[in-house]
C-alpha cells in the first residue's frame, strides 16, 4: 500500500479513454467538434494523457467494426490543437491499423501510442513499437483479453514487448471478466519479472471496473485507465470520476482535479445521452469472457436474425473468439437462425 | 504431353508442403530439385524430400544454376529478402519465377481470376493466404456490380502464422488490399487479419464485404459467387462457403464467409490459410508448365509414363 503523508503518496497515472474506448459506446460516431469539446474539458481537469481513435484503433474505421464519423487524422488534429499540457495519445491494434496509420498519428502531434495485441500474440508489434520509439513516442505495450491466460504466458508476452522498447505494460481486462483477485495475481507476477511500469484498463460487465482498478493499484500498477461516466465498450471502462476520487480516499495522488473530472462527466452527459450499463447481455459478456465491444454488434444480429443476443454471446464465449472477430457474430447469428429456420437459408 | 522440370527453392513448410502437392496431383511439373541452405540433419524439408526420391541440394541459389538448364519454373519458398536477391538470378538463367514470398518482384496471380493475362511474364507473386481466399470473391461480385468498397478480414490459427508474418504484419493488409484493389477490382480495398490462439486450433476464416453499386442485382451476385467457389475449389479443393452469402440491402452490401479446410498433405488442415497458398503456387505452375511443354516440346525432362 501506499504511503501516508501527502507528500509521500504514490502517484498513479490517469490515462483517459473516453474518446477511444468510448467511441464503442457511440458507434465511432463522435464527430471531431465533441470530441474537441471533450478534450479542453479533460485538459482543464488535468488529466495527464487522452487516447484519441476510433475504438478499435487507428485505421479501425470499417464495415467490420463500424465506421467512424470522421477520419483519424481529422479526430486528432482537431484534439491536439486545443491540448497544451495534456499528452494526445492513440491506439493500435496490429493486423487493423499499420504503420502508415501510426504516421499520420505523428504528424497530428501524438506523443503517446499504445500498441496492443492479443495476449499470446505479442510479436506482432514489434514493427510497431519500434517505429513508434523510433519517432520519439512513449511507447506502451498493450496486452487484451488477458483473463484468458495465466501469470506466467503473460510475463512472456510482456517480455517480448519489454524487449522491443516498450515503456509500459498495460493488461487490458477487455472482456470485464477479472475479479479482483485475478487482477492481482497477473500484477504481482508481471511487476517481479519487468524493468518497466505496469498499467490497467478495465471493463465493467461484472460490476468491478472501480473495485479491480484499486486493486490493481494497490499491487503496484501505476497508470489505470478511465472513461467519463464509464463511457466505453460492454458495459463501460472504469468510471473516471469515480476512479479518481476513489484513488484520492485511497491515499494515491493522481493530479486530476476532482471538480473539473466532474464538469467534464456532465458535459459528457450532454453529448451522450444513453450511457452504457450493465444490462443482461453485458454481464454475460463478463461473465462468458467475450470481447466488451461485440455488444451493440451482437445487438444488431440479434435484431436481424431474430434471436435472444445471449445465446450469441454464449456461444461466441464457447468458439473463444479473440478481439477483433466482429465478423464471428454474424456467422454464428447466421449459423444459429439457420437452425432455427426449416429452410435453413438466410440469404 | 510428359512434364518439365521445376525447382523449390526453400524446402520449410510452404516449400514442403508445395512439394506434396506437385507430387501429389501434377501433369505438366517434375521436381528436379529442392534446395535449400541448411544440410538434411538441420532441414525436416530436405530430408522428406530425399526420402521421397527426389534430388536435393543445400547450397543455395548456387544448387539451382547447378541444374538450371533441366528446369523452366522456380519456386520460391524463402522470405521477401531472399527473393529480392535471387529474382535477376533466376531471370539471367532465364526461369519463370512463382515468387511465394512477399516480395512481389512480379504482377500478383490469382489462378481462378487472373493466370491467362499472366502467362507471358517470367515473375509471378503468389499475393498473400489472405489474397488468395477472398480476391476471388471480390472479383465475382464486381464483374455483377462495381464494387465500391471491399473489406476482408482473415481469421487464422496462431500457430499456422509463421515468424516472417509475425514480423511484418503490415505486410498482409496492405499487400491483400492492394490485390482487392488491382485484381479484384474494388474501388477501395481494406485488409484486417486477426490471429485467434484457440486450441484446437481454428480452420482458416476469410468474411468478405463488398459494399456494391446496385444490390439489386443480388441473385445474379450471389449466382457469380457460387460460381467462383466452384473455380476455386478445382485446385483448392476445401475452399468452401462458410454460410450463404448474407446481403444487407440497406448497405448495399453483401457478406459472404469462406472458410478454407487444408489438404493436410504436409501442413495440418487447419493451416488452409498456407494450404490455399501452395495450391495457387502449384495451379499457377501447372498453367505454366502447360504452356512450355505446347510452345517448347523439346522442354520435357519426363516423358509421359503408360
Amino acid at each position: 500500500m501506499c504511503g501516508g503523508g501527502k507528500l509521500g503518496k504514490k502517484r498513479i497515472r490517469i490515462i483517459d479513454t473516453t474518446l477511444r474506448d468510448g467511441m464503442h459506446a457511440v458507434k465511432h460516431k463522435f464527430t471531431v467538434e465533441q470530441m474537441v469539446k471533450i478534450a479542453g474539458a479533460l485538459e482543464d481537469a488535468k488529466v495527464e494523457t487522452i487516447e484519441v481513435s476510433h475504438g478499435d484503433g487507428l485505421g479501425g474505421s470499417s464495415i467490420n467494426y463500424g465506421f467512424a464519423a470522421a477520419s483519424d487524422k481529422e479526430y486528432l488534429e482537431g484534439v491536439a490543437s486545443v491540448l497544451s499540457k495534456s499528452k494526445l495519445a492513440v491506439l493500435l491494434l496490429p493486423g487493423i491499423g499499420t504503420v502508415e496509420d501510426l504516421k499520420i498519428a505523428v504528424n497530428a502531434g501524438t506523443k503517446v501510442a499504445r500498441i496492443a495485441t492479443h495476449v499470446t500474440e505479442a510479436d506482432i508489434s514489434e514493427e510497431h513499437i519500434v517505429y513508434c520509439k523510433e519517432m520519439g513516442l512513449e511507447t506502451i505495450g498493450v496486452l487484451m483479453m488477458t483473463h484468458t491466460v495465466g501469470p506466467d504466458k503473460i510475463v512472456e508476452q510482456a517480455k517480448l514487448m519489454e524487449s522491443y522498447g516498450a515503456d509500459m505494460v498495460y493488461l487490458m481486462d477487455s472482456a470485464g471478466a477479472m475479479i479482483p483477485r485475478d487482477v492481482e495475481e497477473r500484477i504481482v507476477v508481471l511487476k517481479n519479472e519487468l524493468s518497466i511500469p505496469i498499467g490497467f484498463h478495465a471493463h465493467n460487465n461484472l460490476g468491478l471496473a472501480i473495485g479491480n482498478s484499486l486493486r490493481a493499484a494497490d499491487v503496484g500498477a501505476v497508470s489505470l485507465d478511465g472513461t467519463l461516466r464509464g463511457l466505453g465498450a460492454g458495459a463501460g471502462n472504469a468510471q473516471e470520476e469515480v476512479l479518481v476520487a476513489v484513488l484520492d480516499k485511497a491515499g494515491y495522488e493522481t493530479g486530476v482535479d476532482l471538480y473539473r473530472i466532474m464538469d467534464a462527466a456532465e458535459l459528457l452527459d450532454s453529448i451522450v445521452p444513453q450511457l452504457p450499463k450493465i444490462d443482461n447481455t453485458s454481464l454475460l459478456l463478463g461473465y462468458a469472457g467475450v470481447y466488451s465491444s461485440f455488444l451493440l454488434h451482437t445487438y444488431r444480429a440479434a435484431e436481424k436474425f431474430k434471436l435472444d443476443p445471449r445465446d450469441i454471446i454464449i456461444e461466441l464465449g464457447r468458439r473463444k473468439a479473440v478481439g477483433g472477430q466482429e465478423d464471428w457474430i454474424i456467422e454464428v447469428a447466421a449459423e444459429m437462425a439457420a437452425k432455427k429456420s426449416p429452410r435453413g437459408n438466410v440469404a | 504431353m510428359g512434364k518439365i522440370g521445376v525447382a523449390i527453392v526453400g524446402p520449410g513448410n510452404i516449400g514442403t508442403d508445395l512439394m506434396f502437392k506437385i507430387l501429389k496431383r501434377s501433369k505438366y511439373m517434375y521436381i528436379r530439385r529442392v534446395i535449400g541452405i541448411f544440410p538434411p540433419s538441420q532441414s525436416e524439408g530436405l530430408r522428406i524430400a530425399q526420402q521421397k526420391g527426389i534430388d536435393i541440394a543445400w547450397n543455395g541459389v548456387e544448387g539451382l544454376e547447378e541444374i538450371a538448364d533441366e528446369v523452366d519454373i522456380v519456386f520460391e519458398a524463402t522470405t521477401a529478402k531472399a527473393h529480392l536477391q535471387n529474382a535477376p538470378v533466376y531471370k539471367k538463367l532465364g526461369l519463370i519465377a512463382i515468387d511465394l514470398t512477399p516480395a512481389a518482384v512480379g504482377p500478383y496471380v490469382i489462378p481462378a481470376v487472373n493466370i491467362e493475362e499472366h502467362l507471358d511474364k517470367d515473375n509471378v507473386n503468389m499475393v498473400t493466404c489472405g489474397g488468395q481466399a477472398t480476391v476471388p470473391i471480390v472479383y465475382a461480385v464486381n464483374k455483377v456490380s462495381r464494387v465500391e468498397y471491399a473489406e476482408i478480414v482473415s481469421s487464422i490459427a496462431s500457430k499456422s502464422a509463421g515468424p516472417g508474418t509475425r514480423k511484418n504484419i503490415d505486410e498482409f493488409t496492405q499487400t491483400t488490399a492492394k490485390a482487392l484493389e488491382k485484381v479484384g477490382g474494388a474501388k477501395r480495398g481494406k485488409a484486417i487479419i486477426i490471429l485467434n490462439p484457440a486450441e484446437p486450433p481454428i480452420i482458416m476464416q476469410n468474411t468478405i464485404h463488398c459494399i456494391v453499386e446496385d444490390i439489386s442485382k443480388k441473385e445474379e451476385i450471389l449466382q457469380s459467387i457460387h460460381d467462383m467457389v466452384k473455380t476455386i475449389q478445382q485446385y483448392v479443393p476445401g475452399y468452401a462457403l462458410k454460410i450463404p452469402p448474407v446481403v444487407f440491402e440497406d448497405e448495399n452490401r453483401v457478406t459472404v464467409i469462406i472458410r478454407v479446410i487444408g489438404e493436410g498433405d504436409y501442413l495440418p488442415t487447419y493451416a488452409g490459410n498456407l494450404d490455399i497458398m501452395t495450391a495457387a503456387a502449384a495451379a499457377t505452375g501447372e498453367k505454366f508448365a502447360e504452356k512450355i511443354l505446347k510452345e517448347k516440346p523439346e522442354r520435357e525432362v519426363l516423358p509421359k509414363s503408360g
